[in-house]
């Protein structure tokens, strides 16, 4: 491609006196004009939103700011968000533990045992859709099956296994689309070391994907830290600081106080919902800038080429592999990794 | 050249177990100090037993999701059952949504206890949020394919990759933010000073749906709310599907002499109408779905919209906002009635979004130009 391009620009030097866009009339010029403004202004539309409500977040925040929210609990009239913190931070590291067993999990079965057969493309296809449902219909089936069915009551358990269910698909994709971009040698090198598969997979191929891994279970995890719905209904609200304990005790959360605070008839009690907001929009963009900073640090240090054959540049792979900004995404996964397959093999 | 490459590759991110790694991987192996053929046939059994039960444990967690996908249809098929024979069609149709008289005591019709006069038409439902996706979608979509062309064509890497963290803020905001943001900013916002521009339209058709009275909060501010949610969606993936097209078919228009616009035209816009549908309809998914935005942006009004500026309400949003009520119903018809209206979601949502799977998959593997897809 570097050939081919370098061919082309020396054919237009070799062209002295002959301007490139000579040829371009008036109203093409002008038709190319508009279509390049139009995308401007949908770029506009775009970015407005975004600053916009980021403004709003923190102005409306700031100037009804305290910091005793990080040490007292919420009260019916006022008080602080510690409760809510520390059961949105309890409640993310369940999710964590939950959602980083089924999707790596689910992500190497994927990537190094399934193949391609019917069945893994059921398996694969389920993980898709299950990334479409609505959060709200994983709240109610929670509610049904755990909260009155199991009699667990609104509590820790029924919420993480909810949210973790939600947001697997994200880290099960990106494991299996980061085990994918392992170059070959690295696996042929430890087979030819006499190394068993599951040493290779634990040894040489895991550590090389462990960024991408990550990737997804970081933006996995600034998923559930925002939802809202399915947590009404499995993990209830509780103005006391939570036990840490998975049953039958309700757990407070950030977004409930953002959900629920903000048209109590106490100012006080509504000034916690604006620094709820800010709270929350805080976590995930820490969250979305540690995951770029993984990728960014990792590109650094990646190899060039990433796989045998194949024309697409090293970076793009290791970016499409890596890149699971896309929070609405896996979304892209069909086309990326069908494409991505067909590069590979 | 990979040996040399790669303890640098993972250098960075597995720092706490770098000291381990000099060591040789058949160390793992147990029975290092016996004979070397005790040893081997040891390391083969070992090898034999861990390679099964990393297929056989991974397997198991692979198929979660399927079980959950699974279980929660049979979950709420099992519960809506006696709501849907009680609601009968009159749910999909129907337009008035009462609990009934709690204090009027139980009744029974065809094996279902229910109080009396509770009728559940979920009609308005249904059509809001029909009408709010549709919406997003509408304004949604052409922004974010702009947006997404300007990005990848036109944008400076440094630029792009700016863009592309504005993207991932607005997919990443939660939706009760956003929901805040629309309800005490946007919502008033549009009050004041879009809508009193649209309410003036000329009455001719078409336009003639934006004339009437209107308000901070209904229908298109709840879709353009959901058009916010969605636009990441949608930008993100046809991002993702313009870098895809190789640069040589565009160069090739550009050696033809056309404009950057006429290139993208008769080039990349070929190469990616098909994975934009998908990209479009897995937008429209989420925006059926979306729940807590849409409750506090909508109005809350079980009735369908009288305009286009009218309250109403979407089924998720219902799910939430009427639990309480639904609680209270002492024959426990009610919370059924939620699980019929969640079923209903979920098989919509699952039709829309095995349809655009299918519709991506489909124009990857036919990828419309055949230069560079095969490799």
């Amino acid at each position: 491609m570097a050939v081919a391009s370098g061919t082309l620009s020396a054919t237009a030097d070799g062209a002295p006196g002959i301007r490139r866009d000579a040829a371009i009339s008036p109203l093409r010029r002008l038709r190319n004009g508009a279509w390049w403004g139009v995308c401007g202004l949908a770029m506009a539309l775009l970015i407005a939103p975004v600053v916009w409500i980021v403004e709003y977040v923190v102005r409306g925040a700031a100037s009804v700011w305290h910091w005793s929210i990080f040490t007292l609990d919420s009260t019916g009239v006022g008080g602080g968000l510690r409760n809510a913190i520390v059961g949105t931070l309890w409640l993310t590291l369940g999710v964590g533990v939950l959602t980083s067993l089924i999707g790596i999990g689910s992500g190497i079965f994927l990537a190094e045992f399934a193949g391609r057969s019917v069945f893994s493309t059921l398996l694969r296809s389920a993980t898709e859709v299950l990334s479409g449902i609505p959060s709200i219909v994983f709240g109610y089936c929670g509610y049904l099956a755990l909260v009155v069915g199991l009699h667990w009551g609104f509590s820790a358990l029924p919420a993480m296994i909810v949210l973790a269910l939600l947001v697997v698909p994200y880290v099960a994709k990106s494991t299996e689309l980061a085990l994918n971009q392992v170059p070959l040698a690295y696996r042929e090198g430890g087979e030819a070391l006499g190394m068993s598969k599951a040493l290779v997979l634990r040894r040489l191929v895991m550590r090389s994907a462990i960024p991408g891994i990550l990737t997804g279970l970081i933006i996995a995890l600034a998923i559930s830290i925002g939802e809202t719905a399915p947590l009404i209904y499995t993990a209830g609200f509780s103005n006391s600081l939570p036990k840490l304990d998975l049953l039958h005790n309700q757990v407070g959360y950030l977004t409930y106080a953002s959900w629920t605070f903000y048209d109590q008839p106490s100012a006080a009690v509504q000034a916690l919902a604006k620094e709820a907001g800010l709270l929350l929009v805080f976590l995930v963009v820490v969250f979305i800038l540690s995951s770029r900073l993984i990728v960014r640090m990792t590109q650094r240090y990646s190899p060039n080429r990433v796989g045998g054959g194949g024309r697409r540049s090293a970076r793009r792979a290791a970016r499409s592999a890596l890149r699971v900004d896309n929070l609405g995404p896996v979304s892209v996964s069909p086309t990326t990794a069908s494409q991505d397959g067909i590069a590979r093999h | 050249m990979d040996d040399e490459q790669s303890p640098a590759a993972r250098g960075p991110v597995t720092g706490a177990e770098a000291p381990r790694s000099p060591a040789s991987p058949l160390e793992d192996a147990p029975g290092a100090g016996g004979t070397l053929a005790a040893d081997s046939r040891a390391r083969a059994r070992w090898q034999a037993v861990s390679h099964r039960s990393l297929q056989w444990g991974t397997g198991l967690t692979s198929v979660i999701p399927l079980a959950a996908l699974a279980a929660m249809l049979v979950i709420l098929l099992v519960e809506a059952i006696p709501a849907i024979r009680y609601n009968g069609w009159y749910f999909l149709t129907g337009s008035t949504w009462s609990y009934g008289n709690s204090y009027g005591g139980i009744l029974h019709t065809g094996g279902v206890a229910h109080p009396a006069g509770a009728r559940y038409g979920a009609w308005p439902q249904i059509a809001g949020t029909l009408e709010s996706s549709a919406i997003a979608i509408i304004v949604g979509l052409p922004i974010a394919v702009g947006a997404a062309i300007l990005l990848v064509e036109k944008a400076p890497r440094r630029v792009a990759a700016a863009i592309g963290l504005c993207i991932e803020i607005l997919a990443g905001v939660p939706s009760v933010v956003i929901g805040l943001w629309g309800l005490f900013v946007f919502g008033p916002w549009l009050a004041r000073h879009l809508y009193p521009v649209l309410a003036h339209m000329p009455n001719v058709p078409i336009l003639n749906i934006f004339r009437g009275p209107y308000g901070p909060e209904g229908l298109l501010a709840g879709g353009l709310v959901l058009a916010a949610m969605i636009i990441p969606i949608i930008a993100a993936t046809t991002r993702d599907l313009l870098r895809q097209v190789p640069e040589t078919t565009k160069e090739g228009a550009e050696a033809l002499g056309m404009t950057s616009a006429e290139v993208f035209l008769t080039v990349q816009w070929r190469w990616v109408r098909g994975g934009l549908v998908g990209a479009a309809v897995l937008g429209l998914g989420r925006a059926l779905g979306e729940t807590i935005a849409i409750a506090l942006v909508s109005g809350s009004n079980l009735h369908l919209a009288s305009n286009i500026y009218g309250t109403m309400t979407t089924i998720a949003a219902t799910i939430v906002g009427q639990l309480d009520a639904a609680q209270s119903d002492p024959s426990g018809l009610a919370v059924k009635t939620l699980a019929e209206g969640a079923l209903v979601l979920l098989v919509i949502t699952l039709v829309v979004n095995v349809v655009a799977r299918l519709i991506v998959r489909r124009s990857a593997r036919g990828a419309s130009l055949p230069v560079g897809a095969g490799f």
